[in-house]
């Protein structure tokens, strides 16, 4: 079972819902932070028997004493990463997108297969549950491999909760594309409400059902409730605003040790979601 | 001209209302929402779109039924496991990467290309100067290239007309759009919020600045929610060659602004709307002294220091 937390907008509390709801799991689960360009789950999980992998991606090598230069592998490569330049054929990494066209093209095979570094998986333990993130290199533009690198990684024989980047591109649907259930969290403003109509069609368009989790609710303010019983989606959670709650979150902590009471919200929440994942899972198989 | 781009790292530190208060501050700029994946600028900024245009970033194959064999190369050839096995094949679009080497490994010539709308962007007109802003489609990729259009565009009106600045949302992250609009800017005004992970995000995109070899300006917002943090993040930034700005108090406003529709510095006069004006000032400046300066560069980046960042 995957469930997955998203958000159109960034900020809205992706990372506190995480956090909050992998500590108050009922059995052991493995939380993925997939935010690879960001990631922060684990500022706020002390995990514990870190390891770290670095990740790499396929990248090509030229062997020039076979490499007739004959333009081939130039032309195949769609995203500009192999280029002649006089009598020398440069590759550039950063451009590849690790299709292996050329490779194959090549009548010489003068290509062979090297690898770039993207990032880190690292992993770790926190009580019975499991911690794995990621950690892209700094400068590098692709998340999306480090993305699925972090998933592999991930364990079967529990319930995995998927901490997803923000946004609604590629790196997001990386994350989210084979999940049972994805929570949306936002806030109600404007912003909050604009992207969270994208996150929605998103999962839709992906075929995934989802529900809704309202961070910084105020009273009064009823937006985002008022647009997702219109679309039929289920708010699953209210968190009200507070102050107490945004400065114990600056100093890295986690809501449930700041308001105990919400620690049985969020294992209420998990009821719900297991039942919506696996309700899920049984329309799949069908 | 100079090019401002606003960045934070971390989503939702108050970038875009920020970039807001700026454009209207501003008498005469060009304004870039490069944000383009959650697009929020057109939502507090009063504009007029006056042209839209489909964005094509890459390239979608088409099966032909008619001419294929069912031979199945294609989907063993595909290494992003988008063309599913089915008999005969199918192509799904949310895992394709645009590679196109299954049309060229086709032995049928079943697999025709064809290009792939992945978003819209508009050109629409402010009180200030022109917006441009655009929207991806869903599931869509190449949010980096449509940045670099809308950037593109921008420059080009720039150098037209009567525009002193570029003022550019960008998007959250360290990756491919937020690389896409970095690239040759003039100034990075950084906003980020004093936590725990507003830190640890700051420092990975302080790296990234440095790598570009652009340099940085800081602002904390919402400061009051943790002094000592806000202390801390602002010596951390100095040492790494950052200028640091005034800071933005917690200001309830902020939200009623937003939810008006309208920048902040347009509707209150309140503790965050007075450093707003302040802080705006203070990056003209900045600007200003950066043409002035005659190697281009302002700021001494303490760059390409590859420390780990815990
Ligand atoms: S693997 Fe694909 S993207 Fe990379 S260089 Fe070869 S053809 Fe280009
Ligand atoms: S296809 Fe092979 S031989 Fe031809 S230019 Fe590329 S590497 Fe050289
Ligand atoms: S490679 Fe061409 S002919 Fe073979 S299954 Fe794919 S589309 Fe059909
Ligand atoms: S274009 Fe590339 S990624 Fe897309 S289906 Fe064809 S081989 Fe796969």
């Amino acid at each position: 079972m995957k469930i997955a937390i998203a958000s159109g907008k960034g900020g809205t509390g992706k990372t506190t819902l995480a956090v909050n709801l992998a500590a108050s799991a009922p059995m052991p689960i493995c939380l993925l932070d997939c935010d690879v360009e960001e990631p922060n789950a684990h500022l706020f999980i002390r995990a514990e028997n870190i390891q770290r992998h670095p990740e790499g991606v396929f990248v090509p090598v030229i062997d020039t004493d076979r490499c007739t230069l004959c333009g081939k592998c130039e032309a195949i490569c769609r995203f500009s990463a192999l280029v002649i330049i006089g009598k020398r054929l440069l590759a550039y990494p950063e451009m590849c997108h690790a299709c292996l066209g050329c490779m194959r093209i090549c009548p010489e095979e003068a290509i062979s297969p090297g690898e770039r570094i993207l990032g880190d998986v690292l992993s770790g333990s926190f009580g019975p549950h499991q911690l794995i993130w990621g950690e892209m290199r700094v400068g590098e533009a692709m998340s999306p491999p480090l993305i699925e690198a972090v998933q592999r990684m991930a364990p079967e024989d529990r319930p995995l909760l998927l901490d997803s980047p923000p946004g609604t591109s590629c790196p997001m649907i990386a994350a989210i594309r084979d999940c049972d259930f994805v929570v949306l969290v936002t806030e109600p403003t404007s912003f909050g409400l604009h992207d969270l109509t994208l996150a929605v069609e998103t999962a839709r368009h992906l075929k995934i059902p989802c529900g809704i989790v309202v961070n910084r609710a105020e009273k009064g303010n009823t937006q985002i409730q008022d647009y997702a019983a219109l679309e039929d989606i289920p708010v699953l959670l209210e968190i009200p605003f507070r102050r107490s709650y945004a400065e114990s979150y600056s100093r890295g902590e986690k809501l449930i040790d700041t308001d105990p009471a919400l620690r049985k919200a969020f294992t209420g929440l998990w009821d719900i979601i297991i039942k919506k994942a696996e309700d899920q899972k049984t329309r799949r198989a069908s | 001209m100079k090019e401002l781009v606003i960045l934070s790292g971390k989503g939702g530190t108050g970038k875009t209302s920020i970039s807001a208060a700026f454009a209207h501050l501003a008498p005469s700029r060009i304004l870039v929402d490069a944000d383009v994946d959650a697009a929020n600028l057109h939502l507090v900024v009063p504009h007029k779109v006056f042209s839209s245009e489909a964005f094509s970033g890459g390239i979608l194959p088409e099966l032909d039924l008619t001419l294929c064999t069912d031979c199945g190369t294609c989907v063993g050839i595909c290494a992003f496991h988008a063309i599913k096995d089915t008999h005969p094949p199918e192509i799904d679009p949310v895992y394709c990467e645009g590679c196109g080497i299954c049309h060229d490994f086709c032995p049928a010539g079943a697999i025709g290309l064809k290009p792939r709308i992945s978003g819209t962007w508009f050109h629409s007109s402010t009180a200030e100067g022109p917006m441009l802003h655009a929207r991806l489609g869903i599931a869509e990729e190449n949010s980096g290239k449509l940045v670099s259009m809308l950037r593109k565009r921008a420059g080009e009106l720039g150098r037209q007309g009567e525009y002193p600045i570029i003022l550019v949302d960008g998007p959250p992250g360290i990756g491919c759009p937020v690389i896409a609009s970095l690239t040759g800017a003039d100034l990075v005004l950084m906003v980020t919020e004093p936590t725990l992970s507003g830190r640890h995000d700051m420092l990975r995109l302080a790296k990234l600045c440095a790598r570009m070899r652009i340099p940085v300006c800081l602002t904390l917002n919402k400061w009051d929610l943790n002094p000592e943090m806000a202390h801390a993040m602002e010596e951390e930034a100095r040492s790494r060659g950052m200028e640091i700005l005034s800071s933005i108090p917690f200001d309830t406003e902020m939200t009623k602004a937003m939810a008006a529709g309208r920048s902040l510095t347009e509707v209150s006069s309140g503790p965050a709307s007075q450093a707003l004006m302040q802080l705006w000032q203070e990056v003209l400046s900045l600007l200003e002294k950066q043409q002035k300066s005659s190697d281009g560069g302002l700021l001494i980046m303490e760059s390409l220091k590859q420390e780990t960042i815990p």
